[in-house]
């Protein structure tokens, strides 16, 4: 029994690192411009065939392509917040969930019409590498990924407390027209946050692609996946969703590996309802008086 | 009141020219897209009653369809129930599952973003637990045993079924217009503005959502049944697939939420742009979807009010920020 | 007719009221007043239903109502008005008022009608088809007392529907509430202009801290050392009184 445990956890925990950095992009933009980003899991997709393409195209390696992705991600999210969230929501709370939502329709479905719905992948050497752990074998590429989504987890944590930018979002984050009359840039911050939110699926992406495969409805399953661990880690909460994402992975290999492939999937929707039912601020949070 | 504004006629109009049309024109392939978009206009008035009268927007109706449609075909094909009983348990279990995720969600306080998350995974689950278990046909999904003629709820021909959703949509319309009209209406609305205000004078904001979700149930179940007996067939993705749940806001929304007309309004231009590219620029699965995208986004940035609002007669935002205010923590 | 006995309202460690008693009589229109952050939308709400008291009664018509949600205290005749207006901005006036009117209104057109008769009540039958977010905060104002009194309140609880009215629209707005007293409607009222309190009220509480330091009829209270220092910091009462003597 241990024998099958052990790896499914410890598989679960590579999976959940990318789980945590998605999401940790995910709460970061929600933490601060407070609107659920339908378009996080479509912009993921489209940053696995920008991942895939380099590849295909330019013979470059993932882990080489990560640091033209995140940046080209970063650029991509700071230009969607500034001129097409903002401007096409006129700022009302309903409104930009609803463009995230076209969006993300545009996004997938654009995938779909240009690269059809063909599951793709890429062959690396590494791919079946193995490094052993105690009882288990884990996949190199998969310790890689949860190696670096930690290193990034840990980047964007100094970002946030260190720099004059981390300053920046967290006053708009509390107060937005306190800091907006103290002579920050509103709208430029929202944007940056909102870019390194998209910079997050951008470096999850490369990490991803030597293990997974990349399709137009690939985003979907890791938006709810996203959600589900922002509001389980509770929602804006960074390290909250550090540690719902691994949770959420070892969550999910264990329904795997006693439910079945199919059904296992129950076991992070019915997490993720009950966390909202139940504690809609988050595992972490203390109870509200 | 009884009198209809100017903006309300030309639609009214509109639609009616648009529904008469598969008659006077007929051909194949313009009967099967009118089908369609019937279809999905009685799932957007469904969601009007929630997400426009009542303000709560879900991004899952898909739960209740394509309950209403399992339900219906479960019971024909594993109990060998007559059409027409399988149909009522259909439309019941819609406003049943409607009014089950209503309770839990409302109960513990859900609103806005929160809401339309939760509604979101109860679909999600469905489809899972659907594509999972024998009883609903799991991968394979459910085939009505094909027995036509109307005695069996089947339909001889497309213009039967077409005649058959056409009736459909006119009673939904129907019901969501006495809804509007009547004091839960009148509820529904003020919820939808401020709930604490509603609570001020007297309203049961629990109980009134409810019982949107469940009426919205039932409407979006009838839908569910309308497409399987026209079909005779259902499976997960079909049912509880996002499409459907992305379906049944887009026309609300682009025509106009909380109005009687924008819904159907809505789908119906939709559907012809999905039409009109399909046919100009080429089939490609998805494009259609990326113009609707479009279409959503465009309606967002010009047209806050949707289409009714631009022809007019319409009153002012029925989506406010109130409405999205993120739940407090328990 | 409404009874508050020992109500305790905490948020955290801050106190928001504590221990406050005090009574109604039907027929009257009774002043709740004190400083800013005293706690008297806090009791307010606390009365309504929409807080629940950590400690002590609140009984309405010989019936215990706390704990009970707002809906309820509402269909029992009790309806509270908010200092922060919320009208239904998205309907028209008319609409608006039916909304409130239909707690005893099944049917739309008696709604409706109602609706028209209680606006000509608070002044507004001009304003009936007007979009409620197009009024000035007068008219906001009213439209706040036309949707409660449309409920049919035995007791009608009003937050400040006088702030930030300007001199002639207090003096427009005065009439209306004793006219709905007249009709037999009983009012508990918060509020800062000290003209309206005095010409309008027969009794008053004051609210400070959290208690109730004192109750009386307002030309008492305003003559009252501790009701002075609480409006105008320690030592004032003494202060204002010496400058008397020296006049």
């Amino acid at each position: 029994m241990l024998g099958l445990v052990i790896p499914a956890i410890l598989s679960g925990l590579t999976t959940g690192a990318v789980y945590a950095l998605v999401a940790l992009g995910l709460t970061l933009i929600y933490g601060v411009l407070h609107i659920i980003n339908f378009a996080h899991g479509s912009l993921l997709m489209a940053a696995l065939y920008a991942a895939l393409f380099l590849n295909m195209r330019l013979g470059l390696d993932p882990y080489v392509a990560l640091p033209i992705v995140t940046v080209l991600f970063f650029c991509l999210g700071y230009a969607l917040q500034r001129w097409v969230v903002d401007t096409f929501s006129h700022g009302r709370d309903a409104n930009i969930l609803l463009v995230t939502l076209a969006i993300s329709i545009i996004i997938d479905n654009g995938a779909l019409a240009l690269f059809t719905s063909n599951t793709r992948t890429i062959d690396v050497p590494y791919a079946f590498d193995m490094v052993e752990i105690g009882p288990a074998f884990v996949p190199l590429p998969k310790l890689v990924a949860f190696g670096a989504a930690l290193l990034f987890a840990g980047l964007l944590w100094l970002l946030m407390r260190h720099t004059r930018l981390g300053t920046a979002i967290r006053a708009v984050a509390v107060e937005k027209r306190g800091a907006e009359l103290m002579g920050i840039d509103v709208k430029h911050t929202y944007a940056m946050c909102f870019g390194i939110g998209t910079a997050c699926v951008g470096a999850a992406a490369c990490l991803l692609l030597p293990t997974f495969y990349v399709t137009p409805q690939v985003g979907y399953a890791f938006v709810l996946v996203a959600f589900t661990t922002v509001v389980l880690g509770g929602m804006g909460s960074l390290g909250g969703a550090l540690v719902a994402g691994l949770l959420l992975g070892v969550i999910e290999a264990l329904c795997g590996l006693f439910l079945g492939e199919t059904l296992g999937q129950i076991g992070i929707f019915a997490a993720f309802i009950l966390t909202l039912l139940l504690r809609p601020a988050g595992l972490f949070a203390p109870r509200a008086a | 009141m009884g009198r209809l504004d100017p903006g309300g006629a030309v639609a009214a109009l509109v639609l009616a020219l648009c529904a008469v049309s598969p008659f006077v024109l007929p051909s194949d392939a313009w009967i099967g897209f009118a089908v369609n978009a019937v279809l999905i206009s009685v799932l957007a008035l469904a969601w009007n009653v929630t997400g426009g009268f009542a303000g709560q927007m879900s991004f899952g109706h898909a739960a209740l369809y394509g309950t209403g449609a399992y339900v219906a075909a479960m019971l024909q094909v594993r109990l060998g129930l007559n059409p027409y009983l399988a149909a009522v348990a259909g439309v019941a279990a819609g406003a049943g599952i409607g009014a089950a995720i209503g309770a839990l969600a409302f109960r513990y306080g859900l609103r806005g973003s929160y809401f339309a998350l939760v509604t979101l995974a109860f679909a999600e689950v469905l489809r899972i637990l659907a594509s999972s278990f024998e009883i609903t046909g799991a991968g394979s999904g459910l085939t009505l045993p094909y027995r036509p003629g109307l005695a069996q709820f089947q339909f001889p021909d497309r213009y039967a079924a077409y005649a058959f959703v056409l009736a459909l949509c006119l009673v939904a319309l129907a019901a969501t217009a006495a809804v509007k009209r009547s004091r839960l209406g009148s509820n529904m609305i003020a919820v939808r503005e401020n709930e604490e205000a509603a609570a001020a004078i007297g309203i049961d904001a629990f109980r009134v959502k409810l019982l949107a979700m469940a009426i919205s149930g039932a409407i979006a179940g009838a839908a569910g049944v309308a497409y399987l007996q026209i079909q005779l067939f259902i499976d997960a993705p079909i049912a509880y697939g996002s499409l459907i749940s992305v379906e049944a806001l887009l026309g609300p929304i682009i025509g106009g939420a909380g109005t009687l007309l924008g819904p159907i309004l809505g789908t119906v231009v939709l559907h012809i742009v999905g039409e009109v590219v399909k046919t100009g620029i080429g089939g490609a699965p998805g494009l259609n979807l990326v113009f609707y995208g479009a279409v959503l986004l465009v309606i967002l940035r010009f047209l806050p009010n949707g289409l009714m609002g631009l022809l007019g007669g319409l009153r002012r935002p029925a989506r406010t920020d109130a409405a999205t205010r993120p739940a407090e923590a328990p | 007719m409404l009874s508050v006995q020992g109500v305790t309202k905490r948020f955290g460690g801050l106190l928001a009221v504590s221990d406050a008693t005090l009574d109604v009589a039907e027929g009257r229109i009774v002043a709740l007043i004190g400083p800013n952050g005293a706690g008297k939308t806090t009791l307010f709400a606390t009365v309504a239903g929409f807080l629940k008291p950590n400690a002590g009664t609140v009984t309405f018509r010989g019936e215990r109502i706390d704990g009970l949600p707002p809906h309820r205290i509402c269909r029992l005749g009790l309806t509270r008005t908010f200092q922060i207006v919320q009208p239904f901005a998205g309907l028209t006036v008319r609409e608006n008022i039916a909304c409130g009117a239909h707690l005893h209104h099944a049917k739309r057109r008696d709604a409706l009608d109602r609706a028209a008769v209680i606006a000509a009540q608070v002044g507004m039958e001009r304003m009936l088809d007007q979009p409620a977010q197009d009024l000035t905060v007068a008219g906001r104002k009213r439209l706040e007392l036309a949707r409660a009194l449309a409920t049919e309140p035995k007791l009608l609880l009003l937050d400040e529907v006088m702030a930030g009215l300007i001199p002639s629209e207090v003096a427009e707005i005065i009439p209306t509430i004793r006219r709905i007293r007249d009709s037999g409607v009983t009012i508990l009222l918060i509020e800062h202009v000290m003209q309206a309190v005095m010409s309008l009220s027969e009794e008053a509480y004051v609210l400070n801290q959290g208690r109730i330091i004192a109750h009386g009829t307002p030309a008492a209270l305003v003559r009252d050392p501790a009701v002075i220092e609480a409006y105008l910091g320690h030592g004032a009462a003494e202060r204002l009184h010496a400058s008397h003597a020296h006049a």
